[in-house]
């Protein structure tokens, strides 16, 4: 069973793309949610409303220790934010990563672009960056970059993008998503 | 269009809240606004002030935009193409081209697909909708009646709306023709509204929503999310209903969570009775 993250963002279409692979999946409101997963998904969303409610319903702690004892994550834009241990224009939260990320690096929405990303072990997948962050520095595994900053890394079972393949009827990070988990 | 829409996505679940000064936006978005709307008056003010409402001073939208770190909207006048290609030039990162303004065009909407910021648009029911989704709309919004604290128009447009979809849903390849021509959208749209069994944007609620409860019962009724207009900062307390708004919206099912959420918030923005209203904006 994978988790989505269901307190605010793009969380139905992150459970679309897993319907459409028929991986098990159900969304994660609280505590009790999480421990019914083996793996979890952090959609897009605002980092700062969700980093918030992360907080309240107690999530942030119990992914944190989830996380800690190797449950697999797949965070996307703002989830990626949520991860990192230093963030340059926001609160850092759930420090799980150890990455430097910058919200909004791009610029405004008016910045916003999508891009064919070639990503080591998944192929070119097509992506969405919608007022992304950039990872300025990390000691993770980059498995894709653009522009020379890196736009997908893994750390351990921990994988990150700072785009959106779920908004591009793109399957083959979350294939491998559910792979990692099992 | 996948970047435009993109954007839609990643508020969904969320609340857009109406601001009116740096220092509001700044409460919004601690409250845990996913986006503020920056306009010189709230709806409310719109109505009591009287004579034509139009786009805000850019000045105060760039302090806004300034401020803080979510994305910032702003209004348009329907019809008026250069207030949103002077919001546009400002880099907002939506326009909402609403009937809350003095409409400039009584005939047309902006055609949007000649502009880079995603535009939201009102609607009160299915043909509304696609016709503004046809204009190259990125997400739309229930009309409501704007400044009223009084949802029942919202929930009217959005009950229209579910039971057009419902139809929809049911209706053969030549009935789907029929009504294409009817609402005056492509017959891919409704298509695609079949196919979903859902409308193919990214829906708000908006119009007259002023409690925690007006919130959920938006969310109940299936849309993605809220704007909040008046009923933030025309009420008792304003940082207290933010954030029980933006709570209201996460736990919409759980009337448990609801019944704590909505208790001593003090009072809400006072609402008033439609059927008196001089202007219905909705009907812009």
């Amino acid at each position: 069973m994978i988790g989505i993250l269901a307190l605010q963002g793009d969380y139905d279409e992150h459970k679309e793309v897993l319907d459409s692979l028929h991986a098990n999946n159900m969304l994660v409101k609280t505590p009790e949610d999480l421990e019914k997963v083996k793996g979890l998904i952090m959609p897009g969303g605002e980092s700062t409303v969700q980093g918030m409610l992360l907080e309240e319903t107690g999530l942030a702690n119990a992914i944190f220790k989830r996380a800690k004892k190797g449950m697999p994550i797949f965070a996307t834009c703002a989830g990626a934010i949520l991860l990192a241990n230093k963030v340059i224009g926001g609160e850092k939260w759930l420090r799980l990563v150890d990455m430097t990320i910058e919200r909004n690096a791009y610029g405004r929405q008016y910045e916003s672009f999508n891009e064919d990303i070639s990503i080591e072990n998944i192929g070119v997948v097509h992506g969405a960056f919608i007022r992304a962050p950039i990872i300025k520095k990390t000691k993770a595994k980059v498995l894709a970059t653009f522009k020379d900053n890196p736009v997908v890394i893994q750390q351990d079972s921990i994988l990150v993008t700072t785009f959106h393949p779920e908004i591009c009827d793109e399957k083959h990070v979350h294939e491998y998503f559910v792979k990692m988990v099992k | 269009m996948v970047v435009k829409e993109g954007l839609a996505k990643m508020l969904k679940h969320g609340v857009i809240m109406d601001v009116v000064t740096a220092d509001q936006a700044k409460v919004a978005e601690k409250a845990g606004a996913v986006a503020v709307m920056a306009l010189e008056r709230v709806p409310s003010d719109i109505r009591a002030h009287g004579g034509v409402a139009r786009m805000s001073d850019p000045e105060m939208i760039t302090q806004i935009m300034e401020t803080v770190s979510i994305p910032v909207m702003a209004k348009s006048r329907i019809g008026h193409h250069v207030e949103a290609q002077i919001l546009e030039a400002l880099k907002v990162d939506f326009v909402d081209e609403s009937e809350v303004l003095t409409p400039a065009d009584e005939h047309a909407h902006v055609d949007k697909t000649q502009f880079t910021v995603p535009f939201v648009c009102g609607a009160r029911d299915l043909g509304e909708a696609l016709r503004r989704i046809n204009e190259g709309a990125a997400m739309i919004r229930t009309k409501g009646e704007a400044g009223t604290g009084n949802v029942v128009e919202a929930v009217r447009h959005m009950k229209t709306m579910n039971a057009d979809i419902d139809k929809v849903v049911h209706m053969s390849k030549a009935q789907l023709e029929k009504l294409a021509k009817e609402y005056k959208v492509p017959v891919q749209l409704l298509e695609k509204t079949q196919k979903l069994g859902r409308l193919p944007a990214v829906n708000f609620a908006a119009g007259g929503i002023a409690t925690p409860a007006d919130a959920a019962l938006m969310m109940q009724l299936g849309c993605d999310g809220v704007f909040v207009g008046s009923g933030i900062f025309k009420s008792q307390h304003p940082e207290k209903m933010a954030t029980a708004i933006v709570h209201a919206v996460l736990y919409y099912n759980n009337p448990e969570k609801l019944a704590a959420i909505s208790a001593g918030l003090k009072e809400p923005m006072k609402g008033l009775e439609i059927p008196g209203l001089e202007i219905k904006m909705q009907e812009r």
